[in-house]
């Protein structure tokens, strides 16, 4: 079935300037497919890379908007007109204002009706929210619920950091991501998700790694910073990038079975650094991916998040500034802290020391020459290609593993022999006799060089496997499980 | 509908002036000096190889309208029904910046489309000053300023 598509004036060069053009198919998706078919230049005006249509791209069914049928499943009856309508957008320089007055539609008064019977938001505050800007760090376990509710909730503009990819692992508790999307860009399938669920909000993405040189330009604009960042050194950024200029920044984390959460960064109010003003040293904290996190928790603590974020930029409610709120899933009990900006904050104090953003992987420790060096000075390593050289001539040694019993029952590495590191000073009269080489493994090399180093001391000489088991099952052996 | 010679080509366009009437020219004047502190914006209407009229349309942005603005699908069928009314074309569209110089910020760049034109008026204190017309280069690298010419002035 032909259709009629009506072409805009900027997109006719790439159709011999016609207006409209003919082309077939039941569905909008189809129609567009045979139209870039005919005509190939368009193709890259109309979609993004990922085979999206353009952030500035409408397409219309006689007079409605796909975005509000079934996008390109929108099934097409003989005689539909489809119209190609670009958005016009631009502005001076500089960033986004602060101060917005948004009018709603009266299709935004019935998706927003619950908020707009509560007099404690009504039309005003559902304007404010529409005027307000989020930018959230992370596509993650924090992210995702915090990103989801505020979208829901009408947010006017919801920035989104990442720089990584959709990982099997992510899905049991990141659900902006589903099965499909393992291997996308997390920012794409947050997009996707974000938008589908309410087409009016104004999502940015910026895929790249927050860093000093990044941080002050990309809050910049921004009402509220959601922190979801899964470690210390990103954690500092945030808060320093967010203290220097005014912005309030809705804290959380979560480790196992355990958040936190808190406003930082209000005038007046605590910054992380009071909180804690210096960070653990390296290692002593594992990390999710190390330590395991229950699911649902970052469900609970994210969307506290988004709570707090709705409430600053209605400028109502008690927030959560001076007080820490600490939840654990597993007792299911919450606590509070109170807390105080510290006079003598580095930052927010009142004589700040630091002024501007510093390297905070050196500041954590984790630049790779302090990693190394707090593993242990001088821990001999060797690598999964050299371990499984070993086991093809059958070179006598010994494998140690020092993960938990649980790890160990997901996976394992052939012949070798667990011993979990806490248990390891007392139990090292179960390795062998000297002479015999011993390599010592954890999941990613971390445990393992500590274990490394307790064998030293005791006169035991060992070589961490470096990378773990994980390194093992990407380059060796990927018929293991990997966690 | 077609006919009428699009004021600005795309290849050529920064090498082609751009002609515009005076009463255009008024009404960006107008449109800008009203929205101020806020940026304005609306489609510019050729016949004949001219601009006849500035379309004033509403600026839905919510990003801030001092500093941003946005003609929503909306606006431009709007505006693309008006000018077919006229006998007219659509290729060209206007903006304010506030407290600003008339030149396309990064932001212009990034949302810009192929084959229209854009005028800029800079507005200070809420007193409409430069405007100028600007091309977007075929490899999106930037914008080249056009010639802008109406009969008092330019």
């Amino acid at each position: 079935m032909a259709h009629r598509v009506l072409i805009p004036t900027p997109l006719r060069p790439y159709t011999s300037q016609q207006e409209t053009v003919d082309a077939e198919g039941g569905t909008v998706g189809e129609v567009l497919s045979s139209l870039t078919t005919q005509y190939t230049d368009l193709k890259r005006h109309l979609y993004a890379e990922d085979g999206k249509l353009r952030h500035f791209v409408n397409v219309y069914v006689n007079d409605d908007d796909i975005r509000y049928l079934e996008r390109d499943a929108t099934k097409l009856k003989p005689g539909d007109v489809i119209s190609i309508v670009p958005s016009v957008a631009g502005g001076a320089p500089g960033p986004a204002a602060v101060e917005r007055s948004t009018e709603l539609s009266n299709a935004e008064i019935q998706r927003y009706s619950r908020h707009l019977i509560l007099p404690e938001v009504g039309m005003d505050g559902q304007r404010r929210i529409k005027g307000g800007r989020v930018l959230c760090i992370g596509a993650g376990g924090l992210g995702s619920p915090a990103a989801l509710y505020l979208a829901a909730a009408g947010i006017g503009t919801l920035g989104v950091v990442d720089f990584d990819n959709v990982d099997e692992s992510n899905l049991q508790r990141q659900i902006l991501h589903g099965t499909p999307d393992v291997g996308r860009s997390k920012l794409q399938s947050a997009r996707d998700r974000l938008t589908a669920i309410n087409p009016e909000v104004q999502v940015e993405t910026y895929e790249t790694r927050l860093t000093s040189a990044n941080a002050l330009e990309l809050f910049k604009g921004y009402d509220v910073i959601l922190d979801g960042t899964d470690n210390f050194a990103t954690r500092y950024l945030v808060n320093d990038a967010c203290v220097l200029l005014k912005i309030p920044n809705a804290y959380g984390s979560i480790f196992r079975f355990e958040g936190q959460a808190s406003v930082f960064a209000t005038v007046g109010g605590p910054c992380y650094r009071c909180l804690y003003p210096e960070p653990p040293p390296p290692g002593l904290v594992p990390s999710c991916a190390e330590g395991g996190v229950l699911g649902v928790l970052p469900g609970v603590i994210g969307t506290i998040q988004a709570t707090e974020a709705l409430k600053l930029i209605l400028g109502a409610g008690s927030t959560l500034v001076g007080r820490l709120l600490l939840y654990d899933a597993w007792t299911m009990k919450f606590r509070e802290l109170k807390l105080r900006r510290d006079p003598a904050c580095p930052i927010c104090g009142d004589h700040p020391s630091i002024k501007g953003l510093i390297d905070y992987e050196e500041f954590c420790g984790v630049s790779p020459a302090r990693a190394t060096a707090a593993a242990g000075p001088g821990v001999p390593e060797t690598t999964v290609e050299e371990l499984k050289a070993r086991v093809d001539r059958r070179a006598p040694f010994f494998l140690l593993d020092v993960r938990e019993t649980h790890e160990f029952q997901i996976s394992r590495i052939a012949g070798s022999t667990l011993i979990p590191l806490g248990q390891l000073p007392s139990r090292l009269g179960e390795l062998p006799a000297s002479g015999q080489e011993i390599i010592v493994h954890c999941k990613s090399g971390i445990r393992s060089a500590k274990a490394v180093a307790i064998l030293k001391e005791n006169g035991i000489e060992a070589k961490n496997l470096k990378g773990g088991i994980l390194a093992w099952i990407d380059r060796v052996d990927s018929t293991l499980a990997k966690y | 509908m077609s006919g009428d010679s699009v004021p600005a080509p795309p290849r050529s366009a920064a090498s082609s002036p751009t002609y515009i009437d005076d009463v255009a020219i008024e009404t960006i004047r107008l449109h800008g000096a009203e929205t101020f502190p806020d940026e304005c914006c609306g489609a510019l209407i050729a016949v004949g190889g001219r601009i006849v009229e500035a379309f004033r349309l509403d600026n839905t942005t919510n990003g801030g309208a001092a500093r941003r603005f946005r003609i929503g699908p909306d606006g431009y069928r709007q505006a693309e029904a008006h000018a077919r009314a006229r006998g007219g074309t659509l290729a060209c569209f206007y903006h304010s910046h506030p407290n600003e110089a008339a030149r396309p910020s990064a932001y212009d760049l990034e949302h810009a489309w192929p084959n229209f034109t854009y005028v800029i008026i800079s507005v200070r204190a809420g007193t409409p000053g430069d405007i100028t017309v600007w091309h977007l280069r075929d490899d999106r690298s930037g914008f080249d300023e056009g010639e802008l010419i109406w009969p008092t002035g330019s």
